[in-house]
Formats: C-alpha cells, structure tokens, sequence
C-alpha cells in the first residue's frame, strides 16, 4: 500500500509540475500582483489546458499524500518521493527545452543526496 | 540587459522564499492536524474541515500560487532544486518547535543540500528557456 501510494505520488507529482512548468511559460512572465491582476490572471489560467492537467494531476498526488501520511512517517515519506527531482531535471532538459548546465546538474545531485541523508 | 537579470534574480529569489515557508509551514500543520487514519472516502473531505488541517491547506494553497506565479518566468530545474532549501527549514522547524534531535547524518544532508542551492541559483540565471513573446495581459 505504502509502495502504491508513493508509485502515484512520484507520477503525479512529476507530470503536474512539467505541465505546471509548460503552462506557465507559455502564459508569459505575471508582474502585476494587485488583487484584480491576480484574478484576471487566473481567469486566463483557468483556461489554459495545461494548467488545468496540472492542478487535475496534483490533486491526485495531494490525496494520495493525505492518504500516506496517515500511514506512514514524514520521514518515509519525503525521502521516498525524492526521487521526482531527477525525473523533473531530466523533463526540464527534455520536454520544456531548458538549458540544464553542469552546475545544475551537481546542483541538483547533491540536493537528492542531501535530501536522502536528511530525512532517512 | 543586466538590468533586467537583476531585476529577475531578486524577483525570484523574494517568491522562492514566500514558496519554501508556506510549503514548510503547510505540511507542518497538516501533518499536525492528520488524525491516526482516514477511514472512509469522506473522512478525506471532513479533514479539511480540521482547523491545523485547514490552516495548513490554506497556506498549500498560497504555496500553490505562489509557485505557479515563479514558474510563469522561472525554469522548472531551477526553482525544484533551490526550493529543496525547505527540507533544511523542516529540520530547523523540527529542532526548535518539536525538539527533534539532528544527527550528524542529518547535518551532513543539510549541508549537501545548502551546497546544491547554492550551486544552482549562484552557478545559473533562473531563466534560460526563452519565453514565449507577452500575452496581452498589460504591464503597469
């Protein structure tokens, strides 16, 4: 049960934040933070399709953490859904187009690492 | 053009660290408030009704936002590796409000993961995938 919920987790959580990622590029930079400009904002978001499969994909991996939780530890839980840091790495490079330098790369080895050691 | 980087740098950095403390702080209250387990499928609707369980939804929420904001101008394998500076703010958290002990292993992850942030944000600009052209939302 705890391996299930950590395979939808892993899964829901990478593709919500690619599709997160992919819709906001393409929404464009927000700089207006006034309250009207944030509702105008996510009226437009509300449309975007990607952004919707990333809220869809979220919620599962949101219950499904819920639901975790209340089986296991935080301490199994974080370190054992780490893992979505290489995943979304290796979909930034691949799918959103974005230049992954090395020092990304050693950054983002050494926090798996960090995080592994810290919550194990 | 340098201008601009800045402008960005200093907008990313403000939001990363609203995103790493209300994610911090909203799992904290959520976990706090999780009864022992969650019977039946309402019991997962019922939940949130929980004040701690609420309060830490509120603040998932803001992070939510917060977060989908940063990606509108920021790159995905930037913000996920620099926002990883949150699992140093749970053992911190962890240490001073549930005076949980932090073993050397632990101090050894936090110092891998400050190293990795570190790299990240001072090794690359947030933004490298170039953005599509502006929407028609207007700009003050």
């Amino acid at each position: 049960m705890k391996w299930l919920l950590i395979g939808i987790i892993v899964a829901a959580t990478t593709a919500g934040e690619v599709l997160q990622a992919a819709g906001m590029r393409r929404h464009g930079e927000i700089r207006d933070f006034r309250p009207g400009a944030i509702g105008r904002a996510l009226a437009v978001l509300a449309r975007n399709r990607f952004v919707i499969a990333a809220v869809a994909a979220m919620a599962v991996s949101f219950f499904a953490y819920l639901g975790l939780l209340t089986i296991a530890d935080l301490s199994f839980a974080v370190p054992a859904t780490a893992i979505t840091y290489v995943l979304e790495t290796v979909l930034a490079k691949y799918v959103l187009k974005e230049h992954v330098n090395w020092l990304r790369w050693a950054g983002a080895s050494l926090v798996i690492c960090g995080v592994a050691l810290v919550s194990l | 053009m340098t201008h601009e980087h800045a402008r960005l740098r200093l907008k990313t950095w403000s939001f990363a660290v609203v995103v790493v403390f209300c994610n911090v702080f909203g799992n904290f209250f959520l976990k706090r408030g999780m009864p022992a387990e969650l019977a039946t499928p309402l019991a997962y609707i019922t939940v949130l009704f929980h004040p701690w369980v609420a309060l830490g939804v509120v603040l998932l929420i803001v992070w939510l936002m917060m977060r989908m904001a940063l990606l509108s101008w920021a790159d995905l394998s930037y913000v996920v590796p620099v926002t990883a500076v949150g699992y140093v703010l749970v053992a911190v958290v962890g240490k001073v409000l549930l005076n949980e002990q932090i073993t050397m292993k632990r101090w050894t992850g936090i110092g891998l993961i400050v190293a990795g942030v570190a790299l990240v944000s001072g090794g690359s600009a947030p933004q490298t995938a170039h953005p599509e052209p502006k929407t028609a939302e207007a700009t003050p």
